[in-house]
């Protein structure tokens, strides 16, 4: 009987080294150590043995049964991990077939510098203030130091609607507004919006455009006090090592007017194609706020005083993304309107 | 403006700087000098020649061959000009010689004869066309008799010149002429103005024997000065001052005429020479038009009169328009022996209506509109008689024609040191500041530690004491100026709640694959209306510059299905842009009623995951989820309706509901309207956006996370084919109790297994309490009652 339970043990164990797959390991399992399998008919057998021999035999067994359990295991162990392999093997895909495309649009050009600029002096305390685009003459010019047959008045050809309503051709009637609503009362604001003026749309000129303005009033505001300002926004806009210098010019609303260049921020200074060799680029218009606009207002001239601002969204963007042609703004060709998907930051 | 450096140093130094450094120091200091131009444009080796015999090519008839004096030599050239002839002192470029553009000569055989060199016109040197003399303009140019043969022609033409282009400003009317701009010139580099020196012998005669004067308008004229010179000989102008002219962009016409525009060019003050004889009446009179007065001006064009109008008169009919252009009738001319000049100061109010009236503007006109000096207008006259005893040999009568009722007395303004120094944020000491104003003229006193500044007639734009801070602050320089920040008390900035909400809409829309676009709010007649939300009347611009760009828009979307066109049409099939923007709606008031509007529109594809077998174009249905998702945002319940509109599909059309008001729409084209635009299937939706971003959005306030499962049952119905999910499922609700919680549709089938007109639509009910755990029997009670509602409205369980 112990012979041929070695038997046993050595045919079990080599059926076990063969077995290649976990399912003819399985097969050999039941065949050897299941209820119908020779060990256990080994142990069912030890009855007909004499009582004495009973307990070494029964040793026996066990210790061959716990090999061939060893054995197998180990060889399960081994058979698994190749299963799992093999499947793995057969689940590799193409990782360089392209992902399932994520739908995102993005904001217009303008909208994402006018915000940009938003953003900027929301965090010097400013806040945004808007108006009608159909505007009364008052707003538009004549609050604004603007008279009815003022020379200056050619600067802007206006698109009139009746002889004192008009397409707004600046966002200053907002500052008028505005300093009309606050009664005499400090303001810190910034105005972005839409205007017009007749324009014959070209690659530079469009008889729409955006504008953003800003304005300051307040006890004791200096001129310093708005180069220090634009400073500020052209280092945040442009980059910390712009410089800017401010040239006299000239606005009905704004006494002193100045216009500001940065420097270059693509050639430093030196002179590039541009900023037209000059190493400066005219980026918007400035001045202290005209003592008449103020009194216009309800503001004490003597006692407040303010500065204001101007410039073009379009300009802007045409400067950093180096845009040639101001009508791309309105064609809406989604190969350009798509390309102000990313981040500069 | 057009400045030449070598006139402008006639009345003041310019230090010898070189023209750029002069025109930086000029664009810092205030005038912007837009372009710097160098007049020699690079040219040599061109000389006086004398054209000794000139005899046609007999090879070709439009050629002659010349052979030409050129001081060292005699030498044959080739000349095509039809107006060459013998005996003339033309401009030879010798070979060698550089031309503009890049042109050099070289010895050539024309038709077998050579050429050694070119006879040139003054378009070939580099004047625009329409500045050359008439005389010249189509040919050679002709030197006078005195011209030396061999000598240099650009220093003969002084074409060793720059101009200093500047752009001027409206305030700076004063720069305008070139005495304007020497006094800026000498205020930036600390120059003394030398002004012209005038004297003429006068004849014994005098002005007031000839001419009497009568000014009915004094408010629109207050200053007329006239001066009367005879016996002139009316020719051409001597080189330099046609140079001049032609330097400061004015063609030249003959030397009366001449002399008038170089006076205009020199004191920025208009004049305008009558003939005398042609006034036949000895007389001027100004007056305002008679309604309906006819005349016809110098430019040959017949013009009508109205009442505000100013114009010159004989005493009987019109002989100019004052401050714009003279008349036709008392033109000088070569036949011309007398003449009269007028100087005088027209109000620019006046001017400037008369001269958008006629469309007309001129050189005068665009000076008086901007008012002129009123203590130029008489010295300007005597300058005028002085020139023409020069230059056209004429006798002035003694004294002039006057009518002066104007007021040429300074503007005093009083400013302290310390408020300029307050404004600017610097402190400029009061010696600068004393410097700065001798050096623009301006007379100063001080007094009680204020600066009493006298401010010259020609700088009208100085009125109030920040117009002095500006004078002061740009000669003292703004690099000069510190940079500051406000010191006021620091306020929190921020969106409104309306502009924050609208960045949501945005970054939603863009999030949901939408990109931004902006298009005109100015349209046309047909599309103005077009999916309107509103029913109200267009508005159109005055004087629109096209009929395209002529009315305000009512709705977005048309431009907006434009862009998408716009794309199609070049091969980008799947298109998805929205906008924001207002539209223009008849309001109550004179203003209109503008709206902020949203609008979307979609074509193409939704979803383009080919390789995976994923690919959906959009429909209503894609739209109306991104509407639903942005409802959701916004915290308003949005609902949609039925509806139809022009243009749009009618089977496909709804209206977006808030709060029972119709507040938008949405659906998809109309095939027809799809066809017209060259669009496939597109899918459009309007909102106004204003209405939806008002709503005051209640406080966020946290629901407790279910403790207890919920159950779900699902129910398929048979419906007819009209009848719509929306009815059955607020039957559902409302029967459900409260304890139901959510219905959804999960499937819809309207194939052929369906009976006919049939369709069916499953729901899924979720049933859910949220103090414990259902029990079967509260569903199946609750349920029932859904089941029994629904076999009431006709809905059959599907087996």
């Amino acid at each position: 009987m112990e012979a041929q339970l070695q038997e046993l043990k050595t045919q079990a164990l080599d059926k076990i080294t063969a077995a290649s797959t976990v399912k003819e390991l399985n097969d050999v399992r039941v065949a050897y150590l299941g209820k119908k399998g020779p060990i256990t008919d080994l142990l069912k057998g030890m009855g007909k043995l004499p009582a004495e021999e009973r307990p070494k035999m029964g040793a026996l067994v066990n210790v061959v049964r716990e090999e061939v359990t060893t054995q197998l295991e180990g060889r399960m162990v081994i058979l698994e991990e190749e299963a799992i392999n093999q499947k793995l093997q057969s689940e590799t895909i193409d990782i360089t077939l392209p992902g399932r495309p994520v739908k995102t649009g993005n904001p217009h050009p303008l909208t994402r510098v006018v915000e940009e600029i938003e953003d900027l002096f929301i965090s010097m305390g400013y806040e945004v203030a808007e108006g009608p685009e159909v505007e009364k003459d008052y707003y538009n010019f004549e609050a604004l130091n603007l008279p009815k047959g003022h020379p200056a008045r050619d600067m802007q050809d206006s698109f009139y609607i009746t002889e004192d309503i008009l397409l707004r051709t600046h966002t200053s009637p907002v500052q008028a507004r505005t300093m009309e609503a606050k009664g005499g009362e400090p303001i810190k604001i910034i105005c972005p919006g839409k205007v017009y003026r007749r324009d014959s749309d070209d690659a530079t000129h469009s008889h729409q455009f955006t504008q953003i303005e800003g304005l300051v009033i307040g006890e004791d505001i200096r001129m310093s006090d708005l180069k220090g300002t634009l400073s500020v926004f052209a280092k945040k806009m442009f980059g910390d090592d712009r410089e800017i210098r401010l040239r006299p010019s000239f606005f009905p609303f704004t006494e002193p007017s100045v216009e500001m260049d940065i420097s270059c921020f693509k050639c430093g200074g030196s002179g590039c194609n541009v900023c037209k060799k000059t190493g400066w680029i005219e980026i918007l218009g400035a001045g202290m706020v005209h003592p008449n606009v103020l009194e216009m207002a309800g503001y004490d001239s003597k006692r407040l005083t303010g500065f204001a601002f101007g410039m073009g969204p379009e300009r802007i963007a045409m400067l950093k993304y180096g845009i040639e042609d101001i009508r791309h703004f309105y064609t809406n060709d989604v190969r350009f309107l798509s390309q102000f998907q990313r981040t500069e930051l | 403006m057009l400045v030449s450096i070598n006139w402008l140093k006639d009345y003041v130094n310019t230090q010898q700087l070189p023209p750029a450094e002069l025109g930086e120091k000029i664009t810092r200091s205030g005038i912007e000098v837009d372009a710097v131009i160098d007049r020699s444009h690079g040219m040599t080796n061109i000389v006086v020649g004398y054209v000794e015999s000139c005899v046609k090519h007999p090879e070709a008839d439009k050629l002659s061959i010349c052979q030409v004096n050129v001081g060292e030599e005699t030498t044959q050239i080739i000349c095509g000009a039809p107006n060459i002839a013998a005996g003339q002192k033309v401009i030879v470029a010798r070979p060698g010689a550089k031309l503009p553009g890049d042109i050099k000569i070289k010895k050539a055989k024309l038709r077998g004869e050579e050429s050694h060199g070119m006879i040139c016109s003054l378009q070939e040197l580099g004047i625009e066309g329409k500045l050359v003399p008439k005389a010249y303009a189509e040919g050679i140019y002709v030197l006078p008799e005195d011209a030396e043969t061999g000598s240099d022609v650009l220093t003969n033409f002084d074409l060793n010149d720059t101009v200093l282009e500047l752009g001027l400003t409206p305030n700076r009317a004063d720069a305008m002429s070139m005495l304007g701009v020497a006094y800026e010139v000498g205020a930036i580099l600390s120059e003394e103005v030398q002004l012209p020196e005038i004297s003429y012998k006068e004849a014994s005669d005098t002005a007031a024997s000839m001419l009497t004067l009568n000014v009915d308008a004094p408010e629109a004229n207050p200053l007329y000065v006239a001066k009367v010179v005879r016996n002139i000989k009316v020719q051409e102008s001597p080189m330099w001052l046609q140079q001049r002219l032609m330097v400061a962009g004015v063609r030249p016409h003959n030397n009366v005429v001449d002399v008038t525009n170089y006076i205009l060019m020199e004191y920025g003050q208009p004049l305008h020479a009558f003939d005398y004889d042609l006034l036949e009446t000895g007389n001027i009179t100004v007056r305002h038009a008679k309604e309906g007065e006819m005349i016809t001006t110098l430019d040959d064009a017949e013009r009508k009169l109205s009442g505000h109008q100013l114009v010159i008169t004989n005493g009987e009919k019109p002989v100019a328009i004052a401050g714009v252009m003279g008349g036709a009738d008392s033109e000088v001319s070569e036949a011309t022996t007398t003449v009269v000049i007028e100087s005088a100061y027209f109000e620019s109010g006046s001017v400037r209506q008369t001269s958008k009236d006629h469309g007309l503007r001129s050189d005068a006109s665009s000076r008086y509109e901007k008012g002129v000096d009123p203590n130029r207008v008489i010295p300007a006259a005597e300058r005028a008689a002085q020139l023409l005893s020069e230059l056209a040999g004429g006798e002035v009568l003694a004294g002039s024609v006057v009518f002066d009722e104007l007021n040429k007395e300074e503007k005093i303004v009083k400013v302290s040191p310390d408020f300029i120094n307050s404004r600017l944020g610097m402190k400029i000491s009061f010696e600068d500041m004393w410097d700065i104003l001798n050096r623009l003229k301006f007379n100063t006193e001080a007094a009680n530690g204020q600066l009493v500044i006298s401010v010259p007639t020609r700088r009208q734009d100085i009125q109030i004491p920040e117009d002095v801070i500006e004078e002061i602050a740009r000669l003292y320089g703004y690099d000069e100026i510190p940079a500051t920040l406000p010191e006021a008390e620091t306020t929190p900035g921020g969106l409104t709640p309306y502009q924050a909400k609208r960045r949501i809409v945005r970054s939603l829309l863009e999030g949901a694959g939408l990109l931004q676009a902006t298009t005109y709010s100015l349209t046309s007649e047909k599309s103005a209306k077009q999916f309107a939300l509103e029913e109200t009347e267009t508005t159109r611009l005055l004087m629109p510059m096209s009929e395209e760009r002529s009315i305000l828009r009512q709705s977005l979307l048309p431009h907006l299905l434009e862009s998408v066109t716009y794309n199609t049409a070049r091969r980008m099939d799947s298109v998805a842009l929205y906008e924001t923007g207002s539209v223009f709606l008849k309001g109550d008031d004179e203003l209109l009623n503008e709206q902020e509007h949203l609008a979307v529109a979609m074509t193409g594809l939704w979803l383009d995951n080919s390789w995976q077998g994923e690919k959906k174009p959009v429909d209503f249905f894609v739209l109306k989820g991104i509407v639903e998702t942005l409802g959701t945002k916004l915290g308003v319940q949005l609902t949609f309706e039925r509806g139809q509109m022009d243009d749009l599909h009618p089977g496909r059309t709804a209206f977006i509901m808030l709060d029972g008001q119709r507040i938008g729409v949405i659906g998809q084209l109309h095939p027809t309207e799809q066809k017209a635009r060259d669009l496939k299937t597109t899918v459009v939706m309007e909102l106004n956006l204003a209405a939806l971003l008002n709503i005051e959005t209640a406080a966020l306030l946290y629901t407790p996370v279910p403790r207890y499962p919920s159950m779900s049952r699902d129910v398929a119905l048979v419906l007819s084919k009209v009848v719509e999910a929306g009815t059955i499922e607020t039957v559902i609700r409302n029967a459900g109790g409260k304890l139901l919680k959510d219905v959804r549709v999960f499937d819809l089938y309207e194939g052929d297994k369906m009976e006919e007109g049939k369709k069916s639509v499953a729901f899924s009910l979720t049933y859910f309490d949220p103090e414990k755990t259902l029990t079967d029997e509260e569903v199946i009670n609750a349920h029932e009652k859904v089941l029994a509602a629904l076999t009431e409205v006709g809905a059959e369980l599907r087996s």
